[in-house]
């Protein structure tokens, strides 16, 4: 009895070493070198697609998309994280590794821009117009993205303090750890209204577009992108850097919301 | 130490605490139950009270959205019945702890029931002793290290409890935010002294918790 279960489990084991090795073997055989490229969550869907379009027309590499609130982001790479570009949606988090010497200086371009908007649930039947809508007591939950963490987040906090709303919608804000928890929150219908990037908000039908939110409410929207420096496969790497700046990404990042600030720093 | 630090370890310690009561409750009556009845299914029902200790956090924190949120019949009801919905509440909080807190008491109390020397109860049974009696005076006195070891394994667990509160419970600052919610926030922040001492506060509850467990094998 013992020895009959004994010897399941080492077959168990020896078909997962199996498993694991041919996965390896195959990995081995053609030899793609992976570029890691951590970007903010907001560029989810045009970062993916650009994914694919890249990864067709250069055989051999392969992109790796980490996405996560900036500010994660950040203190990986401080802390010393294998990333090979930056794609951040904040650039105070993107200057801190500009400063720290941890963004080849060559390399960095301030390439995107990107609006606030309010949105709703479709399914909610509360009444919001505009942000003052927000007062009201049939709104009873706002999410934002964490303000010391997620940049769009930081930017709603700004354009609440600057309408004087901030104090008084307190006790009904919902500080989610990404801009995408702040999406699904509400297309779930589990908060009343959020507010999220343009892009975001374009990337759903579950939720009512109510407005945009006037620029000049919260600093200038910048999403900074940058070679991390020290990479190993510089080469690679500049040319992806590159290929973000062409008119065929450009378009793909239009198509999906962002304007474009191409201001380049080279 | 300033009142930003203390909120949320006063609110992990009160979390936990709520939820240890619930899963000490439910996992001692489900023990009980399971270690006393023979049913059809019994294996299957077993499987799923236990399935929250090796569900990713992140599976918990869905089904409780989709469970209790806005969008289900349990959700409306809560929130007709209370006023409010539940999402984002300290109840929340303590619901997300107690589902993964649960699975470590049953599994205790289970243990401890079983260990119990049948001939004990037996005696007390000829001598006339109710059923209830014969749990309360022998079966559980007898499984009483078992009992506190699955206490201090729950609350360790419901204490350190994260993925699925920050989904379900979200991270309002003195209302659902706790320990690990806030090291997790500082460290993004970069507030890595925060984060660090949050951090301490934990490694010593929870190195003092398994040591008591030790102390209570030998």
């Amino acid at each position: 009895m013992k020895l009959k279960q004994i010897s399941t489990i080492f077959l168990f084991l020896f078909l997962l070493a199996a498993l694991i090795s041919c996965g390896k073997s195959q990995n081995q055989g053609d030899e793609t070198i992976s570029l890691t490229i951590s970007a903010a969550a907001s560029l989810n869907e045009a970062l993916s697609e650009i994914k694919t379009i890249y990864e067709s027309d250069h055989k051999g590499i392969e992109l790796l998309l980490n996405f996560g609130g900036s500010g994660s982001l950040q203190q990986q790479i401080t802390q010393g994280a294998p990333v090979d570009l930056f794609f951040s949606a904040a650039e105070d988090r993107y200057n801190q590794l500009v400063d720290e010497g941890l963004i080849d200086s060559t390399y960095s371009t301030d390439l995107l821009g990107n609006q606030l908007v309010l949105i709703t649930p479709k399914q909610s039947n509360v009444n919001i117009e505009k942000l003052q809508d927000l007062l009201t007591s049939d709104v009873r939950q706002i999410a934002i993205g964490i303000p010391e963490t997620v940049p769009a987040g930081m930017y709603a906090q700004q354009t609440l303090k600057q309408l004087g709303l901030w104090e008084k919608l307190s006790e009904k804000i919902i500080p989610s750890k990404d801009v995408r928890q702040v999406l699904s929150y509400v297309e779930t219908n589990n908060v009343d209204a959020g507010i999220v990037y343009k892009s975001d908000a374009l990337s759903s039908n579950k939720v009512n577009n109510v407005m945009i939110i006037a620029a000049e409410l919260h600093d200038p929207i910048i999403y900074p992108v940058g070679i991390v420096d020290g990479t190993k496969n510089q080469e690679e790497a500049v040319k992806f850097f590159k290929f973000l700046q062409s008119d065929d990404a450009i378009k793909i990042f239009q198509k999906y919301g962002f304007n474009i600030v191409g201001k380049n720093n080279e | 130490m300033n009142n930003s630090f203390w909120a949320p370890v006063f609110l992990s310690l009160q979390t936990a605490t709520i939820a240890l009561i619930i899963v000490v409750i439910l996992g001692i009556v489900f023990a009980r139950w399971m270690t006393a009845k023979q049913f059809k299914g019994k294996t299957i029902i077993e499987t799923l009270l236990l399935l929250p200790l090796v569900l990713p956090p992140t599976v918990v924190g869905f089904l409780l959205i989709i469970l209790f949120g806005r969008n289900s019949i349990i959700g409306s009801i809560i929130e007709t019945i209370l006023g409010y919905p539940i999402m984002f509440t300290w109840s929340a909080a303590v619901i997300a702890a107690s589902v993964v807190a649960f699975p470590m008491m049953y599994q205790s109390a289970k243990t401890g029931f079983l260990s119990v020397d049948k001939g004990a109860e037996e005696a007390a049974r000829v001598d006339g002793a109710s059923e209830w009696r014969v749990f309360l005076y022998i079966t559980l006195p007898l499984s009483l290290k078992a009992l506190i070891a699955g206490v201090i394994l729950s609350f360790a667990r419901a204490l350190g409890e994260f993925g699925a509160t920050l989904m379900f419970a979200g991270n309002l600052p003195g209302k659902t935010q706790t320990i690990p919610t806030a090291i997790y926030v500082a460290f993004e922040s970069g507030n890595m002294e925060a984060a660090w001492a949050w951090v301490i506060v934990i490694v010593i509850i929870s190195f003092l918790m398994l040591l008591a467990t030790r102390f209570l094998q030998s």
